[in-house]
């Protein structure tokens, strides 16, 4: 029991940042802003989240800072792409660029300090429920909310959503600035919960996997819960059947979650009328208001 | 990768701007898989090549440029030859196609391949016998253990790892000859999360110690957390788990470095194929601590056997896995064993992946 709580609770600490920035993710682009910076949203929300716990001791002001760490990135990518129309996909892959970078160079007097890690009960920390919590709440924002519907107008048709006087420029913004403090708290996540450490690129590439579970989960909360854990699960599991020695190659291992992720998504998402529906039409657009 | 584009910058200003000053130094070069801030194997490098500007001051102009893939490595490698580098050295296993393949386009330049076995006339190899810690590190592992299970986080199959698995378990099975170990293997060299993850799991498998073959220092990390035990890789990860690590084994590149560019200078430099241990320096152990005074005094005493020649890891006979014997009674395995080692030795419970 206890060793099927250990694996449990590795399983539940491996999906939650990916929830966590994929969630915020979606809010983004279902108001029509691809924002390829995850990585480095990520990463800067790690980086903050260690340097301000490690720096006062609080581990409430490092969620804080993570937050606006990535939120801080966001903006930065929401001025470039929203107000000045750069290319979103390249400014993206730019913003990831410059988190890793600019993470390394803030985080170089963290590396090997140590802090208290968040308080958690069994494993269990604010931050796992507070993901479902704002899983919940995206869903109820996005779907039943007035203000949900405008975004999901900005998304799908900026120009009509204009003419009908909406701001889409500012809807998008806080949209962006969303899916920043998501991406930042899921990298705070990494650092100041799952493994208390900062090192340099310690997000490995799971802020890609993030974006990736957006477009299989057609942009839908509850897909991305599905898939977010799916694929953690899949992975702890690869690990835990190596250990048993069923001499499965690992190599297969290792790649079996996203082989899983994917075809599950993929299958559940069939349909192509639901598909049509829930795609934002106008993701990646630039918007320039016509009068 | 932000630091990598402004190196290049800079090796790019270096070469248009200063070329007549540039040329009284010895440009020597490095390329890193990792961050220099892994605080583990490339860490490591670069303190090798913080101690040659140490010692050889402006005589040499060191160059480095870090996260470079293995997949993409002879591009940057190139950049840095036609950057006027006399000597690159590649610090990966994954660098060896793409290093030879430079090599051959510039034969004026020196190259250094670490921890890998092909050569050409202008490509050395230099490794260290990184399984003489990990002997010692078995042996602590099987007087520490209360479970007598140790886990381990592994990379690639490569020889250098397979033959640090079987090191540490003839060394375990010196102390404990039932000692087990479950190996997880994670197919990369630095992930910090799913290092941690796997040393979780190996934890929750009923293993108390861990030790790992990855680059992070999350795996000692996860050992503090839970109030477990482990040794640190590559460096001393001390300051991660100070109630966690044991030991560490420590790659000390800095006397090959210096030694190599010292040859440069004084045009005695030859290509070879190195390969230094305890006895040179290159592989130390990092202080014994978290256990009791009889474990550090039979740890030292390995340590010491090996630095003089007394004891060696791979002494005849061994049992593989399969049962075959190898090796001569009291003889220690030939190099090209152990550089090509794709087997494990009796009692490891995995399936080596091919």
């Amino acid at each position: 029991m206890e060793q099927l709580w250990a694996i449990a609770i590795t399983i539940i600490a491996a999906s939650t940042p990916l929830l966590i920035a994929a969630i915020g993710e979606l809010v983004s682009e279902r108001s029509g802003v691809l924002n390829l910076g995850v990585e480095g949203m990520m990463i800067m929300g790690a980086v903050a989240g260690f340097g301000a716990t490690y720096l006062t001791g609080s581990s409430a002001v490092g969620i804080f800072a993570s937050m606006l760490a990535g939120a801080g990135m966001a903006m930065l990518f929401g001025f470039l792409t929203l107000t000045l129309l750069a290319n979103q996909v390249a400014t993206g892959l730019a913003i990831t660029l410059l988190g890793i970078g600019l993470s390394a160079l803030i985080g170089e007097n963290f590396v090997g300090k140590q802090i208290e890690r968040l308080p958690n009960f069994h494993g269990i920390d604010i931050l796992i429920i507070f993901s479902f919590v704002l899983v919940g709440l995206v869903s109820w924002f996005l779907f039943r909310t007035r203000y949900g519907l405008m975004v999901r107008a900005v998304g799908d048709s900026h120009t009509s959503a204009h003419s009908m006087g909406f701001s889409v420029v500012g809807l998008r913004y806080a949209c962006v600035a969303f899916g920043g403090a998501c991406a930042g708290l899921a990298g705070g996540y990494l650092s100041i919960a799952d493994t208390p450490q900062w090192v340099e690129n310690m997000t490995a590439g799971r802020g890609w996997i993030a974006l990736a579970l957006v477009v299989f989960a057609t942009w839908l909360p509850k897909r991305v819960v599905l898939g977010a854990y799916l694929f953690g699960t899949i992975s702890i599991l690869a690990f835990v059947v190596q250990t048993m020695g069923l001499n499965v190659p690992p190599q297969l291992l290792s790649c079996t979650p996203y082989l899983v992720t994917i075809v599950a998504l993929v299958l559940i998402s069939r349909n192509k009328r639901v598909l049509r529906a829930n795609t934002p039409a106008c993701l990646g657009q630039a918007f320039v208001a016509d009068r | 990768m932000k630091k990598l584009l402004i190196s290049a910058a800079l090796a790019a200003m270096a070469l248009g701007g200063t070329q007549a000053h540039a040329a009284d130094k010895l440009k020597a070069c490095w390329v890193y898989l990792g961050a220099i801030g892994d605080m583990g194997y490339t860490f490591q490098h670069n303190e090798g090549v913080k101690e040659v500007q140490k010692e050889l001051g402006d005589k040499v102009e060191t160059v480095y440029v870090e996260n470079v893939p293995e997949a993409d490595a002879a591009g940057p490698i190139e950049r840095l030859a036609r950057d006027g580098c006399k000597i690159i050295f590649t610090t990966s296993f994954g660098y060896m196609e793409p290093t030879l393949q430079v090599a051959a386009k510039y034969p004026n330049v020196m190259f250094e391949h670490a921890t890998g076995y092909k050569t050409a006339p202008n490509v050395s190899t230099y490794n260290a016998k990184f399984h003489q810690g990990r002997y010692v590190e078995g042996q602590i592992a099987a007087k520490m253990s209360k479970t007598g299970v140790a886990g381990y986080i592994v990379s690639f199959p490569i020889p250098e790892v397979v033959a640090g698995i079987n090191s540490f378990m003839l060394g375990a099975q010196s102390v404990n000859p039932n000692f087990k170990i479950k190996i997880i293997w994670v197919n990369t060299w630095f992930d910090p999360g799913k290092e941690g993850d796997a040393a979780k799991v190996l934890f929750s498998q009923g293993a108390d110690i861990i030790v790992q073959h990855t680059d992070s220092a999350a795996a000692i990390t996860v050992a503090e957390q839970q109030g477990k035990l482990g040794f640190g890789q590559s460096s001393d990860q001390i300051k991660f788990g100070p109630n966690a690590q044991l030991t560490a084994d420590v790659d000390n590149w800095g006397p090959y470095y210096v030694r190599r560019l010292k040859q440069m200078l004084d045009g005695t430099y030859k290509p070879l194929q190195s390969w230094d241990g305890m006895a040179e320096g290159t592989v130390a152990m990092a202080p014994f601590t978290n256990m009791p005074d009889d474990v550090k005094a039979m740890a030292q005493k390995t340590v010491d056997d090996i630095t003089s020649g007394k004891l060696d890891p791979f002494t005849g006979p061994i049992t593989k896995q399969d049962g075959t014997v190898v090796g001569e009674k009291g003889k220690p395995l030939a190099d090209g064993d152990i550089l090509g080692m794709n087997w494990y030795v009796k009692g490891v419970d995995d399936k080596l992946p091919q």
